[in-house]
């Protein structure tokens, strides 16, 4: 882990015998608790026992999944508290939840049912053209999506405690994550190469603050974990993003709009473990009936991943 | 000295990168040809349900209860520390127990990631490291929803409480421990668990 930023330790020690809750290492060390894993989209308690009987390391609770509210239109909002009860009593791994862009109050009261992580999310009608939420602010932690490095070390100045790729939600169509994780590590890759001077123009290029950005450069690694997420409907979908580098893996429609949710949710994770050994995923691959219809990027009428700045 | 760390989920890169820190080489451990030629083995934090069944998937339940057994040095944290568990209370009934430590764990113990915390723990065992005469520092321990222990058998030596509720409990060589010495930048336990030899170094 790194160290926490400044912001987080502003008035407060982090070694004394009183327990600190919500500190930056606490909302980041429960994302390294849920690398290797999948985080799976649930929209019933029913589909929620599913995800954590196939082996999900949290489900992600929402009203609708992405495919749908593409479809649906309208504005699209934080889940009925009533529902995300429901799915936390069903199952005893962490809950997260989505709270639009800039939305702090939706923040604020999934933080008041307990949600385990808020996913600030492009998936929902953003709530706000200019601002994300202080998630310094909250005891929850956050994550949130990202395109590129620059919007990522954006999220995480605001305190963002995992960074997930947009990817294109509800396609079933893994393109674009496949460019975010790209354009992000890649990046990251680069940007290790620079010298102390040319980190000042990396920082004026990427628009982020720039300790984060000498802190990767020094590292190599973004600060906080990176997941992918955003168009993955298949097994060998989620052993490319963990190859080309994210931690985890979300998968929102790709799940329960399939033929048949329960095998593939199981093939998905173990797909997620044991993403280097193509044995493995040949065998856990076969026979998974048909992965949800996708949808091609020149047919989209709206790009989610456009959301967010 | 090469020590596995069971990467089938969870915070298995933390782990290696403290072992990286004090000279051990760590190895990722996904199926049960990779237990092969190790001298000891981390199981990491995650979540314990999926962990679980992912040994159970990779065929690992059985070579790993009995790389346990057989006395080398075992870290296990969190969900590691259910999964060393004799029995475990909140969890699914198909839940992998290991059983090499007589205690009973409860799940999720202290709440939801909002009540998740850190505070300084007095791990006397540490001192070994420490300058003659001197006790052991305070070790920074890190609770992500975390278990507690609720009942400790006979055999089992507790290393470390919290409020009366012990986090660090030991059986020879298997250590467990309830928070997560691999996120405090602090390799102390980590070496005390390499340390312990199956005679029960004290």
């Amino acid at each position: 882990m790194t160290e926490p930023s400044p912001q987080s330790t502003a008035g407060a020690s982090t070694t004394g015998a009183e327990p600190r809750t919500g500190s930056q290492l606490v909302k980041r060390g429960l994302a390294e608790m849920l690398k290797g894993g999948v985080i799976m989209d649930v929209v019933t308690p029913e589909q929620a026992r599913i995800a954590e009987d196939s082996g999900a390391c949290a489900v992600m609770a929402l009203e609708r999944v992405p495919a749908d509210i593409r479809v649906d239109g309208g504005v699209a909002r934080m889940s009925d508290p009533a529902m995300i009860q429901g799915i936390q009593e069903a199952v005893t791994i962490p809950v997260m939840a989505k709270a639009r862009i800039g939305h702090f109050v939706e923040a604020q009261i999934l933080e008041a049912l307990g949600v385990d992580y808020v996913d600030e999310s492009e998936v929902l009608s953003p709530a706000d053209e200019a601002h994300h939420i202080d998630k310094w602010a909250f005891t929850v932690p956050f994550v949130c999506g990202a395109t590129n490095l620059g919007e990522a070390l954006r999220r995480i100045a605001e305190g963002a405690c995992m960074i997930r790729s947009k990817g294109e939600a509800g396609t079933g169509n893994i393109v674009e994550a496949v460019r975010h994780l790209r354009s992000i590590l890649g990046d990251i890759r680069a940007l290790t190469q620079a010298d102390s001077t040319e980190v000042f123009d990396w920082a004026k290029r990427l628009q982020a603050p720039l300790p984060l950005v000498q802190e990767v450069a020094a590292t190599g690694a973004l600060p906080v974990p990176l997941f992918c997420a955003g168009g993955i409907a298949t097994p060998a979908d989620a052993a490319l993003a963990m190859q080309l580098g994210a931690q985890a893996v979300f998968v929102g429609s790709g799940i329960f709009k399939s033929d048949d949710p329960a095998p593939r949710a199981k093939a998905i994770v173990e797909a997620t473990s044991h993403f280097d050994d193509p044995h493995i995923l040949a065998k856990v691959s076969r026979g998974l009936g048909a992965p949800m219809t996708g949808i091609g990027m020149d047919d989209l009428d709206l790009r989610l991943a456009d959301r967010g700045w | 000295m090469k020590v596995g760390v069971l990467a089938i989920q969870g915070a298995f890169a933390a782990h290696a990168a403290v072992l990286e820190s004090i000279g051990v080489a760590p190895v990722e451990v996904r199926r049960p040809a990779h237990l092969e030629g190790l001298d000891g083995l981390v199981l990491p934090g995650g979540e314990s349900t999926t962990l679980s069944m992912g040994l159970d998937r990779a065929g690992l339940t059985d070579p790993l209860r009995a790389f346990v057994g057989s006395g080398a040095p075992v870290l296990g944290t969190c969900a590691g520390a259910i999964l060393l568990a004799t029995q475990c209370l909140d969890g699914r009934s198909d839940q992998v127990q290991i059983g090499a430590l007589d205690v009973v764990v409860r799940r999720n113990a202290f709440g939801r990631q909002v009540d998740s915390f850190e505070v300084d723990l007095e791990f006397p065992a540490l001192a070994a490291g420490a300058p003659p005469g001197r006790s052991a520092a305070p070790f920074h321990g890190v609770f992500i929803r975390a278990p507690a222990v609720e009942e400790v058998g006979p055999s089992v030596e507790v290393l470390a409480r919290l409020e009366g509720t012990p986090v660090a409990v030991a059986c020879g060589s298997v250590v467990a421990t309830t928070f997560h010495p691999e996120l405090a930048a602090d390799p102390r336990v980590h070496e005390f668990v390499l340390g312990r030899s199956p005679a029960g170094r004290r």
